[in-house]
């Protein structure tokens, strides 16, 4: 049990997802303008790693490790070479079905994160969250946790993100750096920030 | 330049291959001027060997898969052809990958999932869709090559400023004498963390930003 608080925390905090390993980069610039559209894109990423990950454990478990087609009666295939394009055909497809999902049983989810979701599949902190789940061989619990808390660090990176850049608005930001640039070393700051969490001992 | 080589060169740069190649390189750079593709960017740029590799693999995938997409651009149906994008990008990663675990171990280890993580990466995806569905295979090649070396030179440049800075050598070669650290030059251990790549990256698009410009 401590072991998947600790994952928790550390997915979220010291080893943030997008600050500390640079995934999900492209929409967080993009969409960090705006707060509500910030939120909403966290929230939905929170959903589709929660939902993905464990898929993907179950993937790789049970079709693609070495020694995983063992209950086919397959015992020496090590298929391991195929994860990613079976995770990325596994994160489209769900993605989809998700997406259908909420638009079938909540008209008011879907309008406002249901655009988001097929932004998510290419995102970079989706698959990353797959396959570092493979690097470091989590159990199914642990990766379920890993999901959801990548997740929530990847939303509270973008909704503080989004937050700063409504005061930067006010800011005096020289030509040079405006745009890119300033959210760049924006970014760099919060994430020092991030990584004064590693000094909490539980 | 002499004049056996002049005439050429100055066909050369008439051709629409080479004013793609600058054009990418230069004014649509990928990753300041689209914002494109810095996830996997900034990861790999602690070591400069590492970047090196992964501008390599980048840059090859890209230009395959262009290559590849544009020959097979009309008889792919319009509406699954994301789906063919990623696979055969998918495909492609999957023998970078194996190559890289052959022929580089070591590397690929420090890589870990950032190679995987190329088939994500929006330059790859950008450019087939942008690109190489519309125009012919070499121009959809040379291309893929050009967004590549637009992206190369970013990287590497974050990454020699990195590893230069924060460790004292470049390649793995120790640059800075000792004599340095002997005076108290202590090398900057913000730059082979997390924030330093952001911030290297803000201050190297700020100079270009502040170069193109002035022009």
């Amino acid at each position: 049990m401590e072991n998947l608080i600790s994952i928790a925390l550390d997915s979220i905090f010291v080893g943030n997802i997008l600050l500390a390993y640079f995934l999900g980069m492209c929409s967080f610039l993009a969409v960090s303008k705006n707060m509500q559209t910030a939120a909403g894109l966290g929230v939905a990423v929170i959903f589709v790693l929660s939902i993905t990950a464990p898929t993907n454990w179950l993937i790789y478990h049970f079709l693609l490790a070495p020694g995983a087609l063992s209950w086919a009666g397959l015992p020496g295939v090590d298929l391991s070479f195929l994860k990613l394009v079976l995770f990325i055909a596994s994160i489209a497809a769900m993605v989809q079905a998700i997406e259908m999902i909420i638009d079938r049983f909540s008209p008011g989810l879907y309008a406002a994160l249901g655009v988001f979701l097929p932004l998510i599949t290419v995102n970079c902190a989706i698959l990353g969250g797959s396959l570092f789940m493979v690097e470091r061989s989590y159990t199914f619990s642990e990766t379920v946790v890993y999901g959801a808390g990548s997740g929530a660090g990847w939303a509270l990176a973008i909704i503080s993100m989004s937050a700063i850049q409504k005061k930067l608005r006010y800011a005096d930001v020289p030509d040079g750096l405006q745009g890119f640039a300033i959210n760049m070393i924006t970014t760099g700051l919060m994430a020092i920030g991030f990584m004064l969490f590693a000094g909490i001992s539980l | 330049m002499n004049g056996t080589l002049a005439k050429p060169w100055r066909s050369l740069r008439k051709t629409k291959s080479y004013k793609d190649v600058v054009l990418a390189m230069w004014e649509t750079n990928p990753i300041s001027k689209q914002i494109l593709g810095i996830c996997s960017a900034l990861a790999v740029t602690v070591q400069l060997k590492t970047a090196i590799v992964m501008s390599i693999a980048l840059t090859l995938v890209v230009a395959f898969s262009s290559l590849i997409i544009s020959s097979m651009r009309t008889v792919i149906p319009r509406n699954i052809r994301i789906i063919v994008e990623v696979a055969v990008i998918a495909t492609l990663v999957i023998m970078a990958d194996e190559i890289l675990k052959a022929f580089m171990y070591d590397v690929s280890k420090q890589l870990s999932v950032f190679v995987g993580l190329i088939i994500t990466n929006c330059i790859v995806l950008g450019r087939a869709e942008g690109f190489a569905l519309s125009n012919p295979p070499f121009r959809s090649f040379m291309d893929g090559i050009a967004n590549g070396l637009g992206y190369s030179s970013v990287l590497i440049g974050v990454a020699f400023f990195r590893e230069l800075l924060g460790s004292g050598k470049l390649l793995g070669f120790q640059v800075i004498p000792n004599a340095f650290y002997d005076w108290g030059y202590v090398n900057n251990g913000l730059m082979v963390l997390a924030p330093g790549a952001f911030i290297i990256i803000g201050l190297f698009v700020w100079l270009e930003h502040s170069l193109l410009k002035k022009q």
